[in-house]
């Protein structure tokens, strides 16, 4: 579309969003995300092999409030790719592709993310383990 | 390629202020996207303070009303207005649809924004140049392909046949779907975009077309057809209330269906 002569018109400059726009981008950004998510589970597993001083101060790490912060929106990432992933798989079968129903299956893939989220760190802070 | 910011020359300024007129009812402000090739200089926003009570409602009876009485420098295609030729394509309000069947009062906020068509190169003020879309269209061979021998008649199909191909015929290709499209704003060179994609679906599932096997031979291609992720933009846009994300999901199955 470059046309060195020519000006290009605006384009997500001017945009009024829409929810599915916003669900597409965000299962690219939370699956970029997993794999900073997965390079974290792998340095866990170095630091288990690697004897308990290294396994503390990983888990220490982790722990911290930056820690808790980034394995807060890994849960809420792997949440939102799982919901909006099965919402593809549905998608790849040529159903629910109506705007209404794509508009209804985001709403609910969100609202799983959270809920979900909420829920596996209601269980962790009250068994103690985050 | 994913390019959020627009090039240099492309960057709209800040432009002309057109004041109502004296005696004016009921004003309204359209921000109105500005470019005139015969200077070098960067398009620019020019804002119209509408008396909208001396226009008729929809978005082309403004600009028609802006061209005729504040200033007749403004460029814009119409053609039917009633929505069948898709002359008017343009973003408004931060969507794309026909000027000429869409609402000035449809669109939130007090002020109306109307810009071209996005992601395109601009001809002038709301003219983009369609030729590249034009041109995908085309090599997507948009006519009937047969081996068998001709008919006497028509060519035959049964009712049930022909409904396959409602909600794809209807398609006025006026580019709204496309220009909608983030894959092709970044991808568009060589992504085929979904107004030729419901085309070429158009043209797969006519029971009366014999090529089906070489039409998906040529779109079995990384970019052409699977540049489309479902961002379901044109479909949230088509003034036909016709569904590209569709149409095209019903391409991936069938070349799906063939390998399996």
């Amino acid at each position: 579309m470059i046309d060195a002569e020519r000006p290009l018109s605006p384009h997500i400059q001017v945009w009024r969003w829409h929810l599915t726009m916003f669900t597409s981008i965000a299962h690219r950004a939370s699956g970029a995300g997993l794999y900073v998510g997965a390079l974290i589970l792998a340095g866990w597993a170095v630091a288990l092999g690697a004897g308990p001083a290294a396994y503390d101060g990983y888990m220490h790490l982790l722990g911290s409030p930056l820690g808790k912060l980034v394995m807060f929106l890994l849960t809420l990432g792997v949440f939102y790719h799982l919901a909006n992933g099965i919402r593809h798989l549905i998608w790849d079968t040529g159903k629910g592709l109506d705007v209404k129903s794509a508009n209804f299956s985001g709403v609910v893939a969100i609202a799983f993310a959270i809920v979900a989220t909420l829920v596996i760190w209601g269980i962790a802070i009250t068994t103690g383990a985050a | 390629m994913v390019q959020l910011a627009l090039p240099k020359n492309s960057r709209v300024q800040k432009g002309r202020h057109h004041p109502a007129p004296a005696g004016a009812t009921k004003v309204k402000t359209f921000k109105v996207y500005r470019y005139d090739p015969e200077t070098s200089e960067n398009p620019r926003w020019d804002t119209y303070d509408v008396d909208v009570d001396a226009c008729g409602p929809m978005v082309l009876d403004v600009l028609i009303h802006i061209k005729n009485t504040m200033d007749p420098t403004l460029a814009f295609r119409r053609s039917c207005r009633e929505g069948v030729c898709g002359s008017c394509a343009m973003n408004v309000g931060g969507r794309n649809t026909l000027a000429c069947t869409h609402g000035h009062t449809e669109t939130p906020g007090a002020d109306c924004q109307i810009s071209p068509l996005p992601s395109m190169p601009v001809l002038k003020d709301l003219i983009p140049d369609l030729s590249h879309f034009y041109a995908q269209y085309a090599s997507i061979e948009p006519w009937l392909h047969t081996t068998s021998p001709e008919p006497q008649g028509e060519w035959l199909q049964s009712p049930e046949d022909r409904e396959k191909i409602d909600g794809l015929y209807e398609c006025i290709l006026c580019a709204c779907c496309t220009t909608s499209c983030p894959s092709y704003w970044w991808n568009g060179e060589k992504y085929l975009g979904p107004a030729t994609l419901l085309h070429a679906y158009r043209w797969l599932i006519d029971s009366r077309d014999e090529a089906t096997g070489d039409r998906l031979d040529a779109l079995e291609d990384p970019f052409k057809l699977y540049r489309c992720h479902t961002i379901m933009n044109c479909a949230q846009v088509c003034p036909k209330g016709l569904n590209p994300a569709k149409a095209i999901a019903e391409v991936k199955k069938m070349l799906a269906d063939r390998i399996v």
